[in-house]
């Protein structure tokens, strides 16, 4: 129960005395007048205390509100990155092939495959193939062996339904090795595509 | 000590195609002595002399002991000492206020066999100076010889991605500047333009002249590798491969006027690369993948009668590749791969017979020096990939660089004759 109600019945009853007073007309002194108003003080300052108790919750619930509304978004916008992230990787994949070989292998295809509805719902990236070859064989020769890998990828793609125009493609042959063992694991990792988003925003949308 | 007379015993011109001594034949080394030069830079000069001897394997050269023996009256040397350590001929130069004095003896006759002046301005010690001074022993050796000396040549190579070139005895190395990462120097035969190409996004062809330092470009476009320069015997065009998602095939290209790119080869779909003329122009060597795989290659320089050259069979995975046409046109140098390594082999055009040439380490990229007889070409036989040279006739072989990770050689012509 409130102040106020519980005072309520004392007020009323104040009154009804009051009332009662003056219909038999009694001056008797008002002790309860005096105490009225110190009441009554007393009374508007626990008000007032109610009042900003209740303002300051109001505005502890609109803040936490607001934070809760906040964080939403971050966590929207950190999901959307942590996608975008992973699209781009995706995108980035690299794709290998076989000694003096530039034809795509089934693994290759599913690579390129996972990249196809990426590049369709982006439309406005574009990327750069990049082909490369292992240390064995001519470097003449590999640096033309890596142009024909990067223009296999190319080709699959556009004929899977990204505009030619959206991509390039180059050769770095021999020259550009991510490791330098002369073994078939070394090897290996050198014969690839490379792809690289060369325009396009930085955010991808999920297909 | 001996004294140079400066008398008329000496002829005033050259007289070229002077033969001294015995018959020459491949397999003799005539000796020749190089008298000390009394002179600022007179040790040096006999130094690249007796070098250059040296190098040619094709000169012995006779470092005496002590001093050597005085001169008689009249300049006459003491032709009977000579002959005794073995020399054919003595080389007695001076230095003048325009250069060096060469007097040419012959031991046998007895007699001076040749005198000329060579012009020699250059600050002594230079680059410039020390290219002077070859020319001078390459023409004392074709004095003795019949043939030209090759010491007044340079090799341009890889190094990194930048193009630099050495002197024919490993000195004077220097870088030229390049317009991006760079691949497959080619000499014109005037000596005086390197062509190359750069790789990666905008891949084009650079002609660059050594004389201005001025540099043209062409074929840049997307989706294209441009490769392996090659100039034509008369100077005016260029052969390079282009490759695209069609494959690569060689186009010429004319240094003059409004040129435009002539396809060459009908690759249907294969890689073409790595173009080399015959010295008369008429035919082209190149590899090719056609079959499959990559094997040396040679047709018309009309891109017609295209026929494989390296037809013999070492097993599967046969892999030929980088071949160069000897300036006699007759044989093609080039590698293969055998045991599973390249390896330096030439092939006569007649007999189709393959030599091999080396076997320790792997060996590739091989380029013809203009004497026909030596090749300079990429070993690993070190540890790190270094150019070396071999003398086709006598086997040696010669380190030429130092410092690791140089490849794709090619030998210059001979800058200019006397």
């Amino acid at each position: 129960m409130t102040v106020t109600t519980r005072l309520m019945p004392v007020v009323l009853a104040f009154f009804a005395v009051s009332a009662l007073g003056a219909c038999r007309r009694a001056p008797e002194p008002v002790v309860p007048a005096v105490d009225t108003a110190a009441e009554r003080m007393a009374r508007e300052a626990e008000l007032e205390r109610q009042r900003q108790a209740a303002a300051a919750e109001a505005e502890a619930a609109r803040q936490r509100a607001i934070n809760d509304s906040i964080a939403r978004v971050r966590a929207a916008e950190e999901e959307m990155r942590r996608a975008s992230d992973m699209l781009r990787a995706t995108v980035a994949n690299v794709i290998t092939f076989d000694f003096n070989k530039a034809d795509l292998r089934d693994d290759a295809k599913a690579m390129l495959d996972t990249k196809i509805p990426i590049l369709l719902a982006n439309s406005n990236v574009t990327i750069r193939i990049a082909g490369h070859a292992d240390e064995r064989g001519s470097s003449e020769y590999n640096l033309a062996l890596g142009q024909r890998r990067a223009a296999m990828a190319k080709r699959y793609l556009v004929e899977r339904g990204v505009a030619e125009g959206r991509i390039e493609t180059t050769s770095f042959g021999e020259e550009r090795p991510i490791c330098t063992e002369s073994n078939e694991a070394c090897w290996s990792q050198n014969r690839r595509d490379e792809f690289e988003i060369t325009a396009g925003g930085p955010m991808l949308r999920r297909p | 000590m001996f004294v140079l007379s400066a008398s008329s015993a000496f002829a005033q011109d050259t007289t070229r195609g002077v033969r001294i001594g015995l018959t020459y034949d491949p397999g003799t080394k005539p000796g020749v002595v190089v008298l000390p030069i009394r002179a600022p830079a007179g040790d040096s000069l006999v130094a690249i002399f007796e070098r250059d001897f040296d190098l040619s394997n094709r000169l012995a050269v006779v470092r005496l002991a002590g001093t050597p023996p005085p001169t008689a009256a009249g300049g006459r040397l003491n032709y009977q000492f000579y002959g005794t350590v073995g020399a054919a001929a003595v080389v007695q130069a001076s230095v003048t206020p325009r250069g060096v004095h060469v007097a040419l003896h012959d031991v046998a006759k007895g007699t001076v066999a040749t005198v000329h002046d060579f012009p020699l301005t250059e600050a002594p010690y230079s680059r410039a100076w020390r290219h002077a001074v070859h020319g001078i022993a390459d023409q004392v050796e074709e004095w003795i010889t019949l043939r030209r000396g090759i010491a007044q040549t340079r090799i341009a190579f890889v190094r990194g991605n930048e193009i630099h070139m050495v002197d024919f005895d490993g000195e004077q190395e220097q870088a030229i500047p390049v317009v991006g990462a760079a691949l497959s120097p080619a000499w014109h035969p005037s000596g005086q333009l390197l062509a190359y190409n750069t790789y990666g996004p905008e891949s084009r062809i650079v002609i660059h002249d050594l004389r201005t330092g001025r540099t043209r470009h062409f074929g840049a476009q997307r989706n294209v590798t441009n490769l392996t320069p090659s100039f034509t015997p008369d100077g005016r065009s260029l052969v390079y491969s282009i490759s695209t998602e069609n494959g690569a095939d060689l186009y010429l290209m004319p240094l003059e006027g409004d040129a435009f790119p002539r396809r060459v080869t009908v690759g249907r779909g294969s890689e073409n690369v790595g173009p080399s003329f015959s010295p008369d122009g008429n035919r082209i060597t190149f590899t090719s993948d056609r079959t499959g795989h990559p094997e040396v290659y040679i047709m018309d320089a009309d891109g017609t009668n295209a026929d494989i050259f390296t037809a013999f069979d070492f097993g599967d995975q046969n892999d030929r590749a980088s071949p160069d046409w000897s300036p006699d046109g007759r044989q093609i140098a080039f590698q293969s791969r055998i045991d599973g390594r390249f390896q330096i082999f030439t092939m006569s055009i007649r007999d189709r017979q393959p030599r091999q040439l080396t076997s320790e380490g792997e060996n590739e990229d091989p380029s013809w020096a203009p004497d026909g007889r030596h090749l300079v070409f990429v070993s690993t036989r070190t540890g790190t990939q270094q150019l070396w040279i071999l003398d086709t006739e006598s086997g040696k072989l010669r380190q030429l660089t130092r410092a690791g990770g140089t490849r794709l050689p090619a030998w210059s012509p001979r800058f200019g004759s006397r």
